[in-house]
This record gives structure tokens, sequence and C-alpha cells, in this order.
């Protein structure tokens, strides 16, 4: 445990350093990152000013909480392993890693978490200054806060684990970039990135409560909203833990059987 | 992820290097499949629907043992089968069939005991991130391999003064020239004490100086730390200056496994004389082939077998002020093995080389 203390120490100095040489492609990426929810965010408060002042109960400043709530629990949890894993594989550079004593994934978290880390120091500031643009409502109470914090932090090792697993099909098929789409639209409209899941029509909201994207953003955001009854909080929080597990199954069984057949082809 | 317990490599090392075989291999096979398809349209539809694929062999059953602290060298031509056969050893590849022992682990299995008394130099761009200092790669090094501090210290200090390091240490790895980034490259992977190296043409692409420079430092590091070391390379004299003992691999066969000089002897049918004369003579061709003629300086080519008998006519006939009679350089010796089987153009030729050379024992 130490050990690994101090490997992720050593990884996030490295990736510190690392991310400094590229300041430009930063904050490129961060406006991209941030671009998105804004959109969203202006869209529907303009459809909810045009109705009258409310969509479905959601007003214009309600919308500004869940969508600048959604950019940090986003950015908190998205990963780019489903574009690396491509490059490693294809290019061999997997290969320096398999012949070292430590398992690849340890790289590549600590990376995310230090690029996060690195991140949010401008993300927060950004958020507020959104804030006096779009004025969002919200009171966050001591409770909601309290089941926020393991919400977000289930919801990142649950979108890792799941993006790690489909990265692996790298392993398999030559060209992952139309899954990788597929994936980005699936979870454009199930996790809630595009609309809270109340605005979503009944089948759609249902199919997204079970599957696991939900879980990795919009429910999060909901319960630092206070958005939900204490029922639908630990039916959350269950759901999450639940698809972690399957998630992390999964991510073992697919990892050892990539490795397996890179490793019978031709590393 | 769960950390097993480990023997500590140094002990397991040492233990390893009381028996007297570090790498041992037993009937090690690879083989690929590999797609295959006509040109066409047509039999692009049809691959759709039907993969077709061939068989290629890239090692077909070889065997051999190294001894602790052996420095080996693995010659062949492209596509010989040496990096295949390295890459199983280091773990990478799984193999199709056959064994293989290293430090007494099965090196497939990747147990991290094995991965941390070893290392696998392949290529320019393993050990060191690209952006930062090259320093900074080896603290990560440090972490990976999880060296104590001290041991760190002394190893980084050897590595510095063997290879010359000191002024490259703070540079970024892209602005590092080839030679330079090969040093850092090697020193990475050599911070944990690895007690095997297998290194894949570490002096490729790099001018000749720093060819020397890798040369002595791998010898030095063998000898220090009694490592086992096989390496290929292209490069004839990294091999002789290197190994006192080859593994020569064609197609996937192990040919020949001995000293270098018997490597000569074995498939060399030629020896090289050499002759200053006291003046110039016209005729030398009827004692054999001219490879070169200066003047009084003549360079003859002639059968093994007859050396001796030409040698004594040579003396008795000409005016000869010197005379010498050398085996030709290990390369050409090489070449001739390799470039009348490698070009692969009449297979019963190739065969027939093969019989005359008696593959060893495999």
């Amino acid at each position: 445990m130490i050990d690994l203390i101090h490997l992720y120490r050593a990884q996030f100095k490295t990736t510190i350093a690392e991310q400094f040489q590229y300041r430009g492609a930063l904050v490129i990426w961060l406006t991209g990152l941030i671009l998105e929810p804004v959109i969203f965010l202006s869209v529907w408060a303009a459809v909810a000013r045009s109705q009258g002042g409310a969509v479905d109960g959601f007003t214009a400043n309600d919308f500004a909480a869940y969508f600048l709530l959604t950019l940090i629990v986003d950015h908190a949890g998205f990963t780019w392993i489903m574009w690396e894993m491509e490059y490693w594989i294809r290019q061999g550079n997997l290969s320096p890693l398999l012949v070292r004593p430590v398992h690849p994934i340890h790289r590549h978290i600590a990376n995310n978490l230090t690029f996060k880390l690195l991140t949010m120091v401008v993300v927060i500031p950004v958020v507020i200054v959104l804030g006096f643009v779009f004025r969002p409502s919200f009171t966050i109470t001591p409770a909601t806060a309290l089941a926020f914090v393991p919400a977000v932090v289930l919801a990142m090792a649950l979108r890792f684990a799941v993006e790690w697993t489909l990265a692996s099909v790298a392993f398999w098929v030559t060209r992952v970039n139309a899954l990788n789409q597929l994936y980005y639209v699936v979870f454009l409209f199930l996790a809630g990135m595009a609309a809270p899941l109340a605005l979503l029509p009944e089948p759609v909201r249902i199919l997204a409560e079970w599957l696991p994207f939900y879980r990795m953003l919009g429910f999060p955001v909901e319960v630092l909203l206070g958005r939900l009854t204490p029922q639908q909080v630990a039916v959350g929080f269950a759901a999450q833990i639940a698809w972690l597990t399957v998630a992390l199954v999964l991510l073992n069984v697919t990892w050892a059987r990539g490795i397996r057949k890179y490793s019978a082809v031709g590393a | 992820m769960a950390e097993s317990p480990v023997t500590p490599p140094r002990a397991r090392a040492t233990r390893e290097a009381a028996t007297d075989t570090a790498i041992r291999v037993r009937g090690l096979r690879k083989t690929y499949d590999v797609p295959e398809r006509e040109s066409g349209l047509r039999a692009s539809a049809r691959s759709l629907l039907r993969r077709q694929t061939k068989e290629v062999v890239a090692v077909s059953g070889i065997s051999f043992d190294v001894a602790p602290g052996e420095v080996v060298g693995f010659l062949g031509p492209n596509g010989a089968g040496k990096t295949t056969t390295l890459k199983m050893l280091s773990g990478l590849l799984y193999p199709s069939a056959g064994e293989a022992t290293v430090l007494g682990h099965i090196p497939w299995d990747r147990e991290k005991a094995y991965l941390r008394q070893m290392t696998l130099v392949m290529g320019q761009r393993n050990q060191l991130v690209w952006d930062i200092p090259v320093a900074d790669s080896y603290e990560l090094n440090r972490a990976i391999y999880r060296i104590p501090e001290i041991e760190y210290q002394q190893t980084l200090t050897e590595l510095i003064d063997l290879l010359d390091l000191e002024t490259l240490l703070t540079k970024p790895v892209r602005n590092l020239s080839l030679g330079e980034r090969m040093k850092c490259e090697l020193a990475g992977a050599l911070l944990h004490r690895p007690s095997v190296l297998f290194l894949d043409e570490p002096t490729l692409g790099l001018d000749v100086t720093a060819q020397r420079r890798i040369r002595t430092f791998i010898a030095e590091y063998a000898a220090r730390h009694n490592a086992t070391v096989l390496l290929t390379s292209h490069y004839m004299a990294d091999v002789e200056a290197l190994a006192e003992r080859v593994l020569v691999i064609h197609q996937g066969a192990l040919l020949f496994d001995g000293a270098l000089g018997a490597l000569v002897a074995r498939f060399s049918p030629h020896k090289t004389l050499t002759i200053d004369l006291e003046y110039p003579v016209l005729d030398l061709d009827r004692f054999g082939e001219v490879v070169a003629i200066d003047d009084c300086h003549a360079i003859l080519r002639v059968p093994k077998t007859q050396a001796a008998a030409i040698t004594a006519r040579l003396l008795a006939e000409l005016p000869i002020v010197d005379l010498s009679v050398t085996d030709p350089p290990v390369d050409e010796v090489i070449d001739t093995v390799f470039s009348s089987g490698a070009s692969g153009a009449d297979p019963d030729q190739l065969s027939e080389i093969e019989t005359a050379l008696e593959p060893i024992s495999v």
C-alpha cells in the first residue's frame, strides 16, 4: 500500500510536469469541456423563458444550477482511455508497460486524477463566473452535501471502470472510433448530460434509471441539488455499487483476455 | 491489484545464481496466424465471409541454456525469430509450444517477482517519458520498481559515471539526440539492477562512437553485477566485442550455438591469405581467388582444406616477403550463411545449406 502511494505520488509529479508542457492544448481542451454544458444550459434557459418561465417545473435558474453542477461532475468523471487505449495497442506502446511490475491501470488512474486536480483550479472559478451570468438557484443542505461526496466518488469510479472496459474492445477491433461515438451519444442522453432525466419521455427515463450512465453523472448532481427523495438516493447508491461491481468484474475479464490475445498475436 | 508478498529480488537472484542456468529454453515455438487474401474486389468480398489465414512459423522449436553472468549474442537476419524469442523470454508473448524458465520463473506468467529482476530494451521509447526531464522519468521508475533510496542513489551514480549522463539528466527527452536518448533509455532500464537483460538492437541507428560507448557499458554492467545478457544486433562489432558465445538463428531454427571463433571455423569454407611480395607477380590466380591486389600486396581466398598446401606452394614458388593466414571477417561469414538461405529463392539450395550446416541438436 505504501508502495502504491509512493507510485501515485511519483506519477502525479510526472503528469504535472507533462501537462505544463502543453499549456496551449490544455486551454483548448478545457474550453471544449466548459462550452458543452453551457450550450445546453443556454438552450434550455431560452426554452424555459419562451414557455413562460419553466419547463416541467424547471426554471431558467434551475437549469443553471443543474448544468453548472453537471459541468463539475462531468469534469471530475471523464476519461480519455477509450481514445488512448487504441493508440497503446496499435503502436505497441503497451508492451513496455506490460513488462513492468505494476498494472498499467495505476498509471492511468494517477494521470487522470492529476489532470483533474490541475484543471479544477480553472474549472471552479469558471463555474463561479458563469454563476454570475446564469444565476443558478439552489439550496445545499448538510445532508445533501454529505451524500454528494460518496455519490460523486462512486460516479467517477463507475465511469472509469466502464470506459476502461469499453476501451479494451480495441484488443479485438481495429477501429474503435465508431464505438466511442455510439457510447458518447448514449451517454449524452441517458446520463443526463443533454437534459435532466425528468424531462425525458417516460420510457427513456425508466431505461436511464436502470442503466449505469445516469449513475455516472446525473445522479450525483441531483443528489446535491436535493431533487431526490431519501429513498431515491438510497436506490441510487445501491445501483452505483451494483454497477461498479459488474463493471470491475468485466474490466478484469476483458483485460485479462485482451492481454492474452495481445500476447498471442505479437505484442 | 492485491500486492502479494514476494521474495525480495536480490535474495531470489542469489538463490538462482546458485544453480547454473539463468535461462533455460526447451522446444520453444511460436507461430502466427497471418491473414491472407488475394488482391481484388472479389477476394475482399470473400474474405469478409471467411478469413483466410496462413500459419507463419516465427520460431520453430529452439532449445538452449544460458548460465548466470553469461553474455550471449543472438544473430540472424531480419525475420529470423530473434525478437520473437526475446519477447517470449521477457514475458510479452505466449509461446505456441515449448517451455522456458528465466531465473526459475515462467516468463509469460509475468510474475512481479520476475519482472523486477529483468529488463527488456526494445526500440528507443520504453523507459522515458517524452516531455519531461530524464531525471524525472528515473524517479518514476524508482517508484515502479520500488527501489530503496540508498540503492537508487548508488545505482544512479554508477550509471551516470559509466554512461556520462551528468549533463543529460535535466534535459527533456525530446531534446536529446538519438545516441543520448539510447544511453538514457539503457540507464533507465537498469536502475532496478536487473540480473537478466534482453537487449534488442541496443545500438541501432547510432554512430560508431556511441555504439562503442554502449558496448563498453553493457560489458561493464554485466561484469559488475554478474548479469546475464541476451542481445541481438545487426552489427557484428557488437557481438564480437560483447559475446563470447553466439546463437545463430535462421528462419526460426537454431543453426549454431557456440563460441564466435568456432562459428567461423564451422561455416567458412575459406581461409584468407595475405601476402607481400618482393616484386609484383601477375599470375597469382593460379593459387586461388584473388580478392585484392595492389602492386606487391595481395589478398587471396583459398579453400580451407587446401590452405596449408597452397601456403607451402606460395612460399616455394614466389618471392614472399610476408605471409599471413587468417579466417575471413565474422560478418562476411555470417553474410554468406544468411544470404545463401535468406534470399529464399531456392528452397533446395537452402535445405542443402542447412544439411551442410548440420543444425546442432535441438
